[in-house]
């Protein structure tokens, strides 16, 4: 099912128009109807919302080259998934438009050029045949220049069209005219100001409408300097969309980040816009030059590899990850094939080995591996209704077929975690490999894995996960996989996962081959060896005197670490003066919800490191970008990246959601109590905090607990806590599944990448706005980025799970303290992972002494005090706590 | 006011107080006759040129008796509207039978019959009025769909042809007495836009405006109707008209409609609507769906609040329409939702933006 996404500004492509688009006349002069149509899906696929369509051409029968095209065109799903806008200056070529298209479209345009009354039976035709339209600023005396002009056309129109014509506002697009500034004409000075003002004039005084106009034209007088146009275009629209714009026809390839135009650049280009001088046109040709040679020139797309034969056309393909030929290419060598499975035998897989080679070589990285797996999927997918045909076919000849793949590997991320990105990634990379993956997708229980593995007859099972009860999980399930008896190998991988802890924890519960996998260029080694019948034993056994040895290791080393007493830890808790102290009380205590957070302001603070390393690419944004290894691959990554960031907020993919609270708070010892209120006179809940417990000298570091960072409640100082949850995940889901639907994983795994990111952001952000404004201790803090990522601010905002306050069950108080279910929609699973994962949560810490620290192993006493504490029992702590433990909680005390 | 008028205002009040119950399938019950060739040609179309066995509408002409039983046990069966028995009453679906001639008078006598019916027995309980829904159906032809695949852009028919054709339906239908013009079983929007452009041109002309109901098909689970739209891209299609009800009919059970009807539930600011078949056939292509099972569903939709109008389509029957009404019987029709203003356009999917 799709929803319709409620758009904000929206990008009306104009590639299909052939007054505007040199490329798209001649196709369609020379009548090669394919070669527009794919014109037409390439806008489609490269973001555009609506289409326009415009035949009006003297040497070109407009009417029936219309109707053709949008007969074309409602065969092409890809296509005509978006609406149409049917363009012409002639009515009876709108007109056979509107015949022809069963969506919604919009007519442009209508206007009083030729009177009311021709305008009125235009619109009454447009409203039966129940279509949007754009009606131009335009009547009997000319089209409006000036901004009073413009409104008071636009006025006009709105009044026939509303109370004669029963037209519904909302259906109705205003276009105000956008002329050339900077023509060095005086009067086209004030043209751009003109078009915004009396765009922000009809907005308020006429109800429902919208405001579009052909950007392009605003920049006319610089044709050639695409730089300059660019910034224009941006600048141009900046200031438009503010006033009240909400459609336009913009090429979106050619349109500069505003935040990305070089500073001297944008101001001349706003004086120009906004007229603000009147030596700004001067001023900007003055630097115009200088910008030219500094790229933007656009480059032909090299398409020379289209002359070669098909099955190298299928590799280059592959290789470079490209799928606008793949179908007619795959189309080729299935005729050229005596069957079709043959194609993905032959040429499919000797393309997917080039690929696998390379990466494996270094020379590729993951990005265009995954791109590559896209094409490969999209050709695999034209190719399985053929198999499937050839199949029934010798079926009913009563021959049996045997198609082969390298074997069946089973996926899953565990029960209690949503975490599948990396899951996904290697699942792609074995099904590059020919591998036939079966992914049972995030928090599958036990049962359910071990039971399709016994339904697919599985060859491996791979198990995911990224927080740490997820690794106890996990050590169940081959403990399961054990009783019942499976000989089926185990690879285990994920964030928190490592070779230790498989070794430790995992490997001694199976008997048979259990192997940690760090990362997805290692997985296709590891399954081949396990699949080979020559390697596999002889690999088991390697891993397993491997794994023995370090089980052994681990057991010496863990002898040598020893630990204090809890009691002693305590006596050297941090040391703060609170009698110095004066803890600012937050602007009001309570909740603060924001339920639809502007996901463009988070876009701003993303820490893009982690991004890369999530497509393991090694390097630190800025820098990565040239890196001379990963360089090139990491800059497409990112343009990816940058388009998807402006689509998802243009069309509104994700909802951001945010909850905070502040309560007055001391600490009792090692807990944290919360108060109802600043009388601190009742306990609305508590939290419970760790210590360290590794010993240390007299007057080293202390051994530290965050409820250190909270005022005692005997010292009288009134101090407070604060929590918060928020989530850029809502609506990546659905989004993802259909990428995967598309054959797509390249874009699904980026958007979840993006919406981690953003989750990331978005605490940091909100961080800043509780130091700076909700909170207030911090009012007068300017930090730039860098900064803000390197964490150079005062207080902390620790989460639960995380080191410094390891035990994950404190994330249920946390969400009662903050309903943030209901607040922000992000579910808690059994693991207490958040749903959907790109959530983040945590508690606000203010004091400056605050700082992050990792509790490490701890003690048997502690964690007996820990549950005491929170009336639960010594072994279910022990079962949370387990990557903690200092000791063998299965051993006897 | 006229009778028409007054009819209409009672409708749309009763809309706020009650789920209505529209009849069931026509095709069914015409096959318990087990009528033959002759059975179907009557006296008037003994010497009929060409085959007219299953030619449902033209029973209308040749066996009228027979129609108005069907739609005396529906409303029997506590039916609040009835629908003509015109499906296929249009010069392009009359085609394949050489009845095109005949497609005028079959809405108008279709209309008729359909309207002694109900005012007898609104004349037996005025506290019940019942109503007459005037069916255009699909037509046999698409016009945004190629017939011939190795030829995409042709088709056909085409807008103003389905125009025509639509005209003529809707003149016969309001002629006869239809109180709801229903474009029904829609698989090609495209088609049904045509109807709508047809519609409005002879309300003008008429200087009438009958409520219309507009019904979509999807044809299986990819949730989509034939020519490819998501519902709520075909409700922003057809939106213009402003429809009284907006719903799907036909080709799914019950049980297998219900997200659909879900979702023109939340997106549609109109009342909604809902026929389902009696379940999927079975291998046979027989439905043997039981009327409680088909209730049971159906009044799950109206106690959710999905439904206003909810009725049967293919294999259901006076019995299934007497379970229908028993089980919605005092339920709550749903509330009209107040749905932000926001330009609302359409391809295959649905498209937004804010006003």
């Amino acid at each position: 099912m799709t929803e319709a996404t409620t758009a904000v500004f929206v990008n009306i492509g104009e590639r299909t128009n052939v007054t505007g688009s040199a490329k798209f006349k001649k196709l369609i002069l020379a009548g090669d109807f394919e070669a527009a149509l794919d014109v037409a899906r390439q806008q489609v696929e490269s973001g555009a919302q609506i289409i326009d369509i415009n035949m009006d051409e003297a040497m070109l029968d407009s009417e029936a080259a219309m109707v053709k095209f949008l007969n074309l065109i409602a065969s092409e799903p890809d296509i005509s998934r978006v609406p149409i806008m049917i363009d012409s200056s002639k009515w009876s070529i709108i007109e056979a438009g509107l015949k022809c298209v069963q969506g919604k479209p919009i007519v442009n345009s209508i206007s009083m050029k030729e009177g009311e009354e021709a305008f009125i039976a235009q619109a009454k035709k447009v409203k039966r045949y129940g279509a949007a339209v754009v009606v131009m600023a335009f009547d009997e005396k000319g089209q409006a220049d000036t901004e009073d002009r413009k409104v008071e056309i636009c006025t006009r129109s709105y009044k026939i069209l509303t109370e004669q014509v029963g037209f519904a506002p909302e259906d109705i697009i205003f276009d105000p005219n956008i002329f050339a500034v900077a023509t060095g004409i005086e009067e086209h000075n004030n043209y751009a100001i003109d078009f915004i003002e009396a765009t922000r004039r009809i907005k308020t005084t006429l109800p429902h409408v919208h405001i579009s106009g052909g950007v392009s034209n605003i920049s006319f007088s610089f044709r050639g300097n695409e730089p300059v146009r660019e910034a224009m275009h941006s600048v141009f629209l900046y200031h438009a969309i503010k006033a009240g714009m909400d459609m336009g026809i913009v090429n979106a390839g050619q349109l500069a980040v505003y935040a990305d135009i070089p500073p001297e650049l944008r101001e001349r280009c706003e004086d120009v816009i906004l007229n603000r001088r009147p030596d700004a046109t001067d001023r900007l040709l003055e630097i115009a030059e200088q910008f030219k040679a500094g790229g933007g020139a656009k480059r032909e797309a090299d398409l020379s590899w289209r002359d070669q034969d098909v099955n190298k056309r299928l590799s280059h393909a592959l290789v470079n990850g490209i799928t606008d030929f793949i179908e007619q290419d795959t189309e080729e060598a299935r005729l050229a094939a005596e069957r079709p499975l043959h194609v993905i035998e032959g040429p499919l897989m000797d393309g997917m080995n080039v690929v696998g080679d390379l990466f494996g070589a270094g020379k590729m990285f993951l990005p265009q591996v995954v791109k590559s797996a896209r094409v490969m999927k999209k050709s695999v997918a034209y190719l399985i209704p053929h198999i499937e045909k050839e199949k029934a076919d010798n079926a009913a000849k009563g021959l049996i077929d045997s198609s082969k793949n390298a074997g069946k590997v089973l996926m899953a991320t565990v029960k209690g975690d949503v975490h599948d990105i990396g899951k996904n990634i290697v699942g792609v990379v074995l099904q590059c490999n020919n591998y036939e993956v079966i992914d049972l997708g995030v928090m599958v229980p036990a049962a359910k894995i071990l039971e399709a593995a016994r339904t697919h007859n599985v060859d491996i099972i791979g198990l995911s996960g990224l927080i740490t009860p997820s690794l106890e999980e996990m050590a169940y399930v081959a403990s399961e996989m054990e009783r019942e008896g499976f000989t089926t190998p185990l690879l285990i991988g994920g964030a928190t996962t490592s070779k230790v802890h498989t070794a430790v924890k995992i490997a001694p519960g199976y008997s048979r081959a259990t192997v940690y996998v760090p990362d997805a260029s290692r997985a296709v080694g590891v399954a081949g060896q396990l699949m080979s019948a020559q390697t596999r034993d002889t690999y088991s056994a390697g891993i397993r005197a491997d794994y023995d040895t370090m089980r052994e290791a681990h057991a010496r080393k863990n002898q040598v670490k020893k630990r204090q007493t809890i009691e002693k830890s305590r006596e050297n808790k941090t040391k703060i003066d609170w009698a110095a102290a004066k803890p600012e009380k937050p602007r009001a205590l309570g909740l603060m919800t924001f339920d639809d957070y502007d996901i463009a302001e988070l876009t701003r603070t993303i820490d893009w490191t982690p991004f890369f390393q999530t497509w393991e690419l090694a390097g630190q944004y800025p820098a990565i970008l040239d890196d001379t290894i990963v360089g090139k691959t990491a800059r497409g990554l990112y343009n990816d990246a940058q388009v998807m960031l402006q689509r998802l907020i243009g069309e509104k993919w994700l909802t951001a959601k945010a909850v905070v609270g502040f309560w007055a708070a001391n600490s009792v010892g090692d807990d944290i109590e919360i108060y109802t209120d600043d009388t601190r006179s009742k306990v609305l809940t508590t939290i419970h905090t760790l210590r360290q417990q590794m010993p240390r000298e007299e007057g080293a570091r202390a051994n530290h607990a965050l409820a250190d960072f909270i005022a005692p409640k005997d010292s009288g100082v009134a101090d407070y806590l604060g929590a918060f949850a928020v989530t850029s995940g809502l609506g990546v889901e659905e989004r993802a599944v259909a990428y995967v639907k598309e054959h797509d994983d390249y874009n699904s795994i980026l958007l979840k990448a993006l919406a981690d990111r953003l989750a990331e952001s978005f605490a940091e952000r909100m961080h800043q706005r509780v130091r700076r404004e909700f909170w207030g201790y911090a009012p007068q803090e300017t930090l730039a980025n860098d900064q803000l990522i390197a964490e150079a601010y005062r207080g902390i905002r620790p989460a639960p799970g995380y080191p410094a306050c390891p035990d994950h069950t404190e994330k249920a108080t946390l969400w009662t303290l903050l309903d943030a279910e209901k607040n922000t929609g992000v579910k808690l699973t059994e693991s207490f992972a958040m749903w959907p994962a790109a959530s983040v949560s945590g508690m606000y810490f203010a004091h400056p002494q605050a700082a992050y620290f990792g509790v490490g192993k701890i003690e048997r006493d502690q964690v007996e005090d820990y549950a005491k504490r929170k009336g639960t029992s010594v072994a279910e702590m022990e079962r949370w706590l387990a990557p903690n433990l200092n000791y063998d909680s299965r051993a006897a005390s | 006011m006229t009778a028409l008028a007054d009819r209409i205002a009672a409708l749309k009040a009763a809309l706020d107080t009650r789920v209505l119950v529209l009849d069931g399938a026509m095709g069914t019950v015409i096959q318990r006759y087990k009528l033959d060739e002759a059975g179907f040609r009557g006296k008037r179309f003994a010497a009929h040129p060409r085959d007219l066995k299953g030619n449902n509408d033209l029973l209308i002409l040749s066996r009228p008796e027979i129609i108005g039983e069907i739609h005396r046990a529906y409303l029997e069966a506590g039916a609040d509207i009835i629908e003509t028995n015109t499906f296929s009453s249009t010069t392009i679906a009359q085609a394949d039978y050489g009845c095109e001639a005949l497609a005028y008078e079959l809405n108008l006598e279709g209309a008729k019959i359909a309207r002694a019916a109900a005012d007898e027995l609104t004349a037996k309980n005025p506290a019940k009025p019942r109503w007459v829904a005037g069916a255009l159906g699909p037509t046999n032809r698409t016009a945004s769909i190629s017939p011939d695949v190795n030829d995409p852009g042709y088709r056909n028919v085409n807008f103003d042809q389905l125009v025509v054709a639509f005209s003529e339906q809707a003149e016969g239908l309001i002629d006869g007495g239809s109180d709801i013009l229903l474009v029904e079983t829609i698989i090609d929007t495209l088609n049904a836009k045509a109807a709508l452009f047809a519609i409005d041109e002879v309300f003008e002309k008429k200087g009438v405006a009958l409520p219309i109901m507009i019904s979509g098909t999807i044809t299986d689970q990819s949730g989509r109707i034939l020519s490819g739209q998501t519902p709520e891209a075909f409700w922003h299609s057809i939106r213009h008209a402003k429809p009284l009800t907006i719903g799907l009919n036909c080709a799914l059970g019950a049980s297998q409609l219900r997200p659909y009807v879900a979702e023109i539930s939340r997106a549609a600011d109109t009342y909604v609507h809902a026929y389902p078949n009696a379940g999927l056939p079975n291998e046979f292509g027989e439905y043997d769906e039981m009327p409680e099972t088909t209730a049971g569903h159906i009044s799950a939709w109206a106690k959710d609040g999905l439904v206003n109008i909810v009725g049967g389509c293919c294999g259901t029957t006076p019995e299934h329409i007497a379970a229908v009404a028993k089980s919605v019987a005092g339920l709550k029709p749903r509330k009209l939702p107040k749905l932000p203003v926001a330009m609302k356009l359409s391809g295959l999917e649905p498209f937004k933006l804010a006003s």
